[in-house]
Formats: C-alpha cells, sequence, structure tokens
C-alpha cells in the first residue's frame, strides 16, 4: 500500500510537470478556420474561388452544416464582407422545390460564411439539387448556381422524417445531434421546419418531441432520463436528452406535439405497438 | 497467526467431537472451542475452525469424507450455510448473510471474486489440499479479517513451519459416483528448523450429478485444478520470511441454476511475509505481510440451447494489500494490534452480439473499474478474570471507491447525474464479548457494532441479470453506510461426557442494501421480469437461534446433533430472502482401533417464511441420510487409509432454501478416498 502511494505520488507529480510544460508551450497559433472540415467543392472563377466545406465527406439527406469561404485572387485572402445568401433547388422531372435552410453567417469566423440545410431527398439520374449562391465582390452582385451531389447516409440510417402532420401540414424533423453517440446521457438536438409552399419552409417554434429510445435487438430495452425536445429560441433547434445504455442499434422513437399538445405525429411505444412512425436510428 | 497455534491440539479430537465443538460455537459462540486456562495466550477467539487438511498425517479418519470439497467443508459447519447455484463455486452464508456482508479471506489477504453474477465466491479459488483450517468468526468476531456486518472466514493456508519433519509426501485419490468426480492429488514437502517447502497439487473433474430419482442436472460438470506452494527460511532464531503462490483454474464450469456457465475462473495468489517473535521488547508474534491477486472469470453461453444473444462477459479483479499485527500484554491485558490494507481494481464488462449481425456489437461496462482503497486499524484486549473473560475490539477504517473509467462513469450518470466519481467513508466496528464459567455453565454474552461499504455491485453494478428472482440490477453510487448492532448471548451445560448448547443471536442492521423494484426503469435482459436498484432499507431484522449437544455414549460411539432456526424481515415486515428455515442434523461416530465409521441425517423444515418478491418459492421439508466407513492401514512407516461413504442413501429428490432457482441436490452418492502417504 505505502508503495502504491509513492506509485501515485511519483504519477501524480510527473503529471504536474507534463503540465507546467504545456503551459510554457502555449504560444498563440495561427488556428485554421476551416481546421477539421472535409472541402467538399471549389469553383475558380476569374478573380475569386469559393471553397465549400463539409464536416462529412460529401452531402448527404439530412441535416448538412456547410461552410463557405470566398477567395479574392487580387488580394489573397478571404473576404469578409461578401454577405452571401443561398437558396437550395430540387429539380425534379416535373417540379421543382426548395429546402429547410437557415440564413449564411460569418459571426463565428470573419472569413467562414456558415449554414445549414436540410435536404429531404437525395438526387439521382434525372433528378438533381443546386444551391443558388448569392454574393459581393469588390462592390459586384454575383450569382452563382452550384449543382451538388445529394446522397443517402452510408449507414442507410434514418435520421432524417418528412411527413404529414395530422394537422395537413407537411413537416420535415432532422437529427442533428450526437453526431458521435456515447454511452451516457446525450445532448439531443433537432430541427423542425414545415413545408408552407415548394420554395418556403419556416422553422416551427415552440412545439414538442417527446423521446423514447429503444433497442429492438434487446427486447425494446429502453433508458432512462431522457428529456423531451424543447424548441430553444437561442440556438434555434430543438434541445434534450438521450440517454444510451450501450452501444448497439437504437431505435430513437419520437412524437410531435403542437403547442397545445396535440400529437401531430408518432405513437407511444407500448407492449402491442413496439415502435413509433416517427423515429431516428443510431448506430455506434 | 496468533490464533492458529490453539488448533493443532484440536486435530486430535475426532471429528465428531469436533462437530460437536463446532456447534457449542454456532450462531453464537464466543465459546472457546476447548477448555483452555484462563491465563493462556493460546485462545481461540474465534466462534468455530473447520479442521480441512485434508493429504495431511493422521488427519483422515476424523473427517467424514476426506477429499470433499472445500464448500462441502465449509457446509459442514452449522454456522455456514452455502448458496448452491450448481455442483461448484457454492457461495458461503453466515448468520443469513453472503458474501457483500461478510469478510473472507485466504490467510489473512484479501481477495475478490471478479464475477459480477456471483460465481467465484472466492472460497473457489482454493481447494482442501491448500489449506489447514477455516476460521470462522460470527458478527463483528470476524472484524478482525476486515469489515463485516456477519461475520469473517479466514481459509488459513497450510505449512509446516519449521517442524523437523524432513521429507514427506503423499498421493490421494478420489471417485464419486454420482457425478463421476475423478479427484487426483499430491503433496510433496520437506522441512526442517530452518527451511521449509510444501507443494501439493489436486486435479478434480465431474460430469453431471443426478439428483434423487435419476434426474440429470444438465449442466453441472466441472474441472479444476490447483498448485500450490509455500515456503519459509529462517533468517536468525525468531526471525523468519515466508513466501506462498497459488495457482488455481477452473474450466468448463456448470451451473444449472444460472443461464450460462464459466468458460474460465483462474487465480493467481501470492504474497511474502515476515515474521518476528518479538518486537521492541514488549511486542510479540510480529508477523508483517504484502499480497497480491489476479483473477479472471469469463462466462460462457456457447453450450446452452435457445441463446437469445449470445454475450461475453469476462471479470477481472485485482487486488494488492498488506497487513502488518504483533501481541502486546501488560498485566492482565492480551493485547492485538493489526494495521492493514488493499487496493482493489474490480473492472467487468459484457458484449451482446445481436441477432441482426449487420447492427453492431452491443457494449457496456458491467463493473466499471472500480477502484478500492482500505487501510483499517484493528485492536483487541482479552482480559481473564477468576472464572470469566471480557474481550473488547475495534476496528477503525478508511474507505474509498472510485469509477476509474470515464466510459463507466458516463453509464452510470446516466441513473445518477449528479455522482462524485469518488466516494470515502469512515468504517467502524466495536464489540465486547464476555464469558463466565459457573460450575458447569458456560455463559457468554457480547454486544457490538459494525459498518461496511456497499460492494462493487451494489455501489456501481450496470444491468447485472439475477436468475434468481429474474431482475436486472442496478448499483447505486450514493447509498448509505450499512451498520448493524447485535447482541449474542449463549449458555452451555458442559460434563466430561455431554454438553448441550443453547444460544441466539440478534442482528438489527440499519441501512440495510437490498436490491428493490424500480418500476419506471426498462429491462435490458430479454425475459426479465423488471429492474432493481440498490436501496437502503431503514432496517432489517435478523434473528438466528440453536440447540446443539452431543454425548460420549462410550470411548468408541459418540452422539451429536442440533437444530436451529432463524428469521430474517426488513422494516415493513416482509421476508428477507435466503433466510434459513428451521434445519436439523444429527451423527452417530464410531472410532477404534484405526477404524471409522458415521451415519448421519441432514435436514430442514418446510420454509414457512419465503418471500416471492425475491423469486423464492416455498421448499418443502426434506431429510437425507448418510454414512461412511473408514480403515487405516500401516504399510512399514507408511500411511494407507481408505474411507468410503453412501451419501443421501435414500436418493432423495430435495432442494433446500439455498439453492439457486431450486435446482435438485444431489442424489444417491457413493465415494470412495485412498490416500497413502510417506512419512
Amino acid at each position: 500500500m505505502k508503495t502504491l502511494k509513492y506509485i501515485f505520488a511519483i504519477l501524480i507529480l510527473s503529471i504536474s510537470f507534463v503540465s507546467c510544460s504545456d503551459d510554457d508551450d502555449n504560444t498563440p497559433v495561427e488556428v485554421n478556420p476551416v481546421e477539421g472540415l472535409n472541402k467538399i467543392y471549389e469553383f475558380s472563377e476569374a478573380d475569386h474561388s469559393i471553397e465549400i466545406y463539409s464536416q462529412k465527406t460529401g452531402l448527404e439527406v439530412g441535416y448538412n452544416e456547410i461552410s463557405i469561404r470566398i477567395k479574392d485572387m487580387a488580394s489573397d485572402k478571404y473576404v469578409t464582407n461578401a454577405a452571401p445568401t443561398w437558396m437550395p433547388m430540387m429539380h425534379m422531372e416535373t417540379m421543382n422545390h426548395s429546402a429547410p435552410h437557415t440564413m449564411l453567417s460569418n459571426s463565428e469566423e470573419s472569413t467562414v460564411y456558415k449554414g445549414y440545410i436540410v435536404f429531404q431527398m437525395a438526387g439521382n439520374a434525372t433528378e438533381y439539387w443546386e444551391v443558388m449562391l448569392n454574393y459581393n465582390l469588390n462592390g459586384q452582385a454575383i450569382e452563382k448556381a452550384v449543382r451538388v451531389s445529394v446522397v443517402q447516409p452510408a449507414d442507410g440510417l434514418k435520421k432524417t422524417q418528412v411527413f404529414m402532420g395530422s394537422d395537413n401540414t407537411r413537416y420535415i424533423l432532422a437529427f442533428v445531434n450526437p453526431k458521435d453517440p456515447k454511452v451516457a446521457i446525450n445532448d439531443l438536438q433537432a430541427v423542425l421546419y414545415k413545408m408552407e409552399t415548394m420554395m418556403s419552409f419556416p422553422m416551427v417554434e415552440n412545439y414538442k418531441i417527446t423521446v423514447d429510445p429503444r433497442m429492438p435487438g434487446m427486447g425494446n430495452h429502453s433508458s432512462p432520463n431522457n428529456e423531451d425536445l424543447i424548441y430553444n429560441a437561442a440556438t434555434k433547434m430543438y434541445n434534450g436528452k438521450l440517454s444510451l445504455t450501450m452501444t448497439g442499434y437504437w431505435k430513437i422513437n419520437l412524437k410531435l406535439m403542437n403547442e397545445s399538445g396535440e400529437v401531430l405525429k408518432g405513437e407511444d411505444v407500448t407492449e402491442l405497438n413496439p415502435e413509433s412512425s416517427l423515429y431516428f436510428e443510431l448506430e455506434f | 497467526m496468533k490464533l492458529s497455534l490453539s488448533v493443532f491440539p484440536l486435530r486430535g479430537i475426532p471429528m465428531g467431537c469436533l462437530l460437536g465443538a463446532m456447534l457449542c460455537g454456532a450462531l453464537t459462540s464466543h465459546l472457546y472451542a476447548q477448555e483452555t486456562p484462563a491465563d493462556s495466550l493460546k485462545l481461540i477467539q474465534l466462534n468455530e475452525v473447520i479442521v480441512i487438511s485434508a493429504g495431511k498425517q493422521l488427519d483422515h479418519q476424523k473427517q467424514r469424507k476426506p477429499l470433499s470439497t472445500l464448500d462441502e467443508f465449509l457446509e459442514s459447519s452449522l454456522s455456514v450455510n452455502m448458496v448452491k447455484r450448481g455442483a461448484y463455486a457454492w457461495e458461503p452464508t453466515m448468520n443469513d448473510m453472503a458474501s457483500e456482508r461478510l469478510v473472507v479471506t485466504i490467510d489473512g489477504m484479501q481477495i475478490f471474486g471478479a464475477c459480477t453474477d456471483k460465481m467465484d465466491p472466492i472460497t473457489s479459488y482454493v481447494d482442501v489440499s491448500n489449506l489447514a483450517e477455516a476460521q470462522i468468526g460470527s458478527g463483528q468476531q470476524g472484524a478482525v479479517f476486515g469489515n463485516t456486518i456477519g461475520g469473517g472466514i479466514n481459509l488459513k493456508l497450510d505449512k509446516r513451519n519449521f517442524k523437523p519433519t524432513g521429507w514427506t509426501g503423499s498421493l490421494e485419490s478420489a471417485y464419486e459416483s454420482n457425478n463421476k468426480m475423478r479427484v487426483f492429488g499430491g503433496e510433496l514437502n520437506y522441512s526442517d528448523e530452518k527451511f521449509y517447502l510444501n507443494t501439493d497439487a489436486i486435479y478434480r473433474k465431474a460430469d453431471n450429478y443426478y439428483a434423487g430419482s435419476d434426474e440429470e442436472v444438465l449442466f453441472s460438470q466441472f474441472e479444476k485444478y490447483n498448485f500450490s506452494i509455500n515456503s519459509g527460511y529462517k533468517l536468525t532464531a525468531g526471525k523468519s520470511i515466508s513466501a506462498t503462490l497459488i495457482y488455481d483454474e477452473a474450466n468448463d464450469v456448470g451451473y444449472p441454476a444460472l443461464t450460462m456457465d464459466v468458460s474460465l475462473a483462474r487465480a493467481v495468489i501470492g504474497s511474502v511475509s515476515f515474521n518476528q517473535d518479538t518486537l521492541f521488547g514488549n511486542f510479540s508474534n510480529w508477523e508483517s505481510k504484502v499480497y497480491y491477486n489476479n483473477i479472471k472469470h469469463v462466462m460462457d453461453d456457447t453450450k446452452r440451447p435457445d441463446v437469445i444473444i449470445h454475450m461475453d462477459m469476462p471479470g477481472w479483479s485485482e487486488t494488492a494489500g498488506f497487513y502488518t499485527q504483533a501481541n502486546f500484554n501488560k498485566e492482565k491485558n492480551h493485547f492485538f494490534f493489526k494495521l492493514d490494507g488493499y487496493y482493489n481494481k474490480s473492472y467487468a464488462e459484457m458484449t451482446m452480439y445481436p441477432t441482426n449481425s449487420n447492427e453492431p456489437l452491443m457494449f457496456m461496462l458491467t463493473w466499471p473499474d472500480v477502484r478500492t482503497k482500505d487501510v483499517g486499524f484493528y485492536a483487541e484486549d482479552h482480559i481473564p478474570f477468576e472464572k470469566a473473560s471480557l474481550k473488547l475490539s475495534t476496528r477503525l477504517a478508511y474507505h474509498s471507491s472510485t469509477v476509474a473509467d470515464d466510459f463507466g462513469l458516463n453509464s452510470l450518470k446516466i441513473f445518477y447525474p449528479e455522482m462524485d466519481k469518488t466516494n470515502t467513508r469512515f468504517l467502524k466496528s466495536f464489540s465486547a464479548q464476555y464469558h463466565k464459567m459457573l460450575n458447569d455453565f458456560h455463559f457468554n454474552g457480547g454486544l457490538s457494532y459494525g459498518e461496511r461499504a456497499p460492494s462493487v455491485s451494489e455501489g456501481y453494478g450496470f444491468y447485472l441479470f439475477n436468475s434468481f428472482d429474474n431482475h436486472d440490477y442496478i448499483g447505486d453510487p450514493e447509498l448509505n453506510t450499512e451498520s448493524s448492532a447485535d447482541v449474542n448471548l449463549s449458555v452451555t451445560y458442559k460434563k466430561p461426557t455431554f454438553e448441550i448448547t443453547a444460544g441466539a443471536n440478534y442482528f438489527h442492521v440499519f441501512n440495510y442494501i437490498i436490491g428493490v423494484v424500480d418500476p419506471s426503469l426498462s429491462t435490458m435482459t430479454i425475459g426479465a421480469d423488471g429492474v432493481k436498484i440498490y436501496t437502503n432499507l431503514d432496517y432489517a431484522q435478523l434473528f438466528n437461534a440453536s440447540l446443539s449437544g452431543r454425548y460420549n455414549i462410550s470411548n468408541a460411539f459418540k452422539l451429536s446433533g442440533s437444530v436451529s432456526y432463524h428469521r430474517g424481515i426488513d422494516n415493513d415486515g416482509e421476508n428477507l430472502p435466503l433466510i434459513s428455515p428451521l434445519s436439523y442434523r444429527s451423527a452417530l461416530d464410531f472410532y477404534k482401533n484405526q477404524y471409522s465409521a458415521s451415519l448421519s441425517v441432514d435436514g430442514a423444515g418446510e420454509q414457512i417464511n419465503y418471500n416471492p418478491a425475491y423469486g423464492e418459492t416455498k421448499t418443502a421439508a426434506y431429510a437425507t441420510l448418510s454414512a461412511s466407513f473408514g480403515k487405516r492401514f500401516f504399510i512399514k512407516d507408511n500411511d494407507l487409509f481408505v474411507k468410503t461413504g453412501i451419501e443421501n442413501i435414500l436418493d432423495t429428490n430435495y432442494s433446500s432454501y439455498t439453492d439457486w432457482n431450486n435446482i435438485p441436490r444431489m442424489g444417491r452418492n457413493l465415494y470412495l478416498t485412498i490416500s497413502y502417504s510417506i512419512n
């Protein structure tokens, strides 16, 4: 026991030495604003280039965080006053429609314009997604149509739901977080939009989505201390808690309710009804 | 250990007598196992000592079944009952309390099983070939070995201790008809005044056993082997060092009462000690030991039919520790001091293979790498008076447990978001025992108080399936310390040929820890009935009473018998689980001219007080009859001992309250033991 104590003491000492030296090395380093992101598209124009980044290796059906940088060739610098806007557009054989998306903002990092798009469907041989970009460069308004490829997630898991609610409104519910689920209480985030017209997808606020994670492979095992998804005006997302008691395949059964508590979509999970018609799927 | 010295005289008493002596001590005890002058230091202050030492010369004829398993030896004690999940690795209980409430040590070493489902009580990691005796202390009389509520069991290793015996050896073998158990063992020892070396090995292999009326109990097979070596060297007069190494491995162990078997249960147990006769002039018998043990336990469901979800469930337990102890005499006070400590690391995981093989494996930590640190100080003072004596003892310990694995910590935080990584407790124990002799009467009485920390499973278990009540269990890191106040009384009337003892004890356990159903939780194990959380009940009450006696009919014939009553209820008056019904045993032993024989009956009444909420059903009354016969031959200087016997003669199909899920016990069994020792 005494030896153990000494070993502990030595360990603690060495750890504190290590951390000390860390502090000494703490010289300011230029942080790459797109560190950890994948550049999925790059277009070169005459006097500037456009770079499009995503956390994923490509655009997928569902929630996609997208970062855009515009480089001015003359100054060899990324511009901070481009004020870009975007509009995703699905070109189908017989019609066109847009997708839920946010505004692009460079409030976090002045050279990086961030936003997200929730693609409801994948492109195919005859139908494709296009993102219309409008931005300013050196006092000149520029419009560029970027044709993008949107595929179903490779894992085949359902993380986006497009459905007709009992109020005859079409909704789009997309899973945002956790991107890296853990055996723990995870912070759960999702976004909810409704389809007003083909081109208008306003965000739905102040509804509620109940959360009931289950493991169908384990006799529909569930977990405690989950919290329903509630709209958060600051993050402009629905935030909740998701407890996962083990790794594996989880089905997150959901139920959407409006402000007056009316169920718009989804059912309670019971002995007789093992799953809700509204759900997300997770694997880890 | 100072307690061992007095043990050797006990070996001279035939087993029947020993049983009688044991019975006196049973449950209430503190009756000294033999008449000892009040001023002698060589007092056994334990309730009971079970002599094991199989294979040691001259001992066999005193035992009804010499090469039986350690479990069977322990079961022969009235104060110990064994919970059975199969034919192997029974779990000892004392005063109707199991592992969590007992302290079980091997030669004073703390060892903790590596199985989350209690399939490896530490008694399964030694064998009779290693052991001299089991020292049993009821209630706080076991506190010398560690913090306890119900009592302590120390399995004392067999050592030659510098006796000038030279080379000795023995070979032994046994066969049991019922489960075709084959036992082969042997030992080779050398001892002189300067040096000793003991080595022994034993191998056991058993097939499925058959319950009464030829009912095969599937998955009750087992195979195990055990090696041990211990050695001592005298540095100077009064100074010696010694070392011990035990390797124990069991494979292919079936657990018919459970849903899984065990493919590997392995222990490596080692220690080095230093002994000195005196210290600073005033202290005597100074002994210090450092030890380490490492246990690996792997469950296995691959041989079971109809497994819905195949699981891998390995567990590891590693302990390092020390103790140092000495006696100190001052006038009438005989002090004994002990400082001890250990550091344990318990880790267990579960990987489940989904039916749909495209899905990822399901993984959880069932024991989240719990690091337990414990440092304790034990002191006792034994004060003899005229025809009376008083023993005072105390243990004060610092105990802390930490969840070292972040995965495990986050898992538990699902249930306890505010939980701390580390829990620290200060554990106390106090006890006073008084013994008074009045003509032929001995009166014993004691009062004590003890505390214990929750076990790793109780504090940190994560979805541990209990097949007895068919519930998943989850620990609670925020449990309160469990404590117990207990009182014991016994009266013995003793004549040279006749002895009778009546005794009783009562435990009032505060913050009694037990699983309580949380209906809001969802089961993990497919088919389980619910989830229980380890919870502190306000209190529980446990009462044990016994009446035992022996009668020497003649020099050759001895009759002994005992009957015991047990009751355990919680704060709502509900029955606690695994409480013995009325039970009894009686034996007639014969020993003369190297011939020995015995006839014994064991039985229990109907289990009236049972609790279905813990998965119990009423076990019916039963009685079994057994007999044994032995003969010792001398071949030149050597000894040949043959013993044969028959257990459950009437082939009764029965199960007792200790049988997990009521699996039936072994039916008629014939055994034969042959041992040959070279002196």
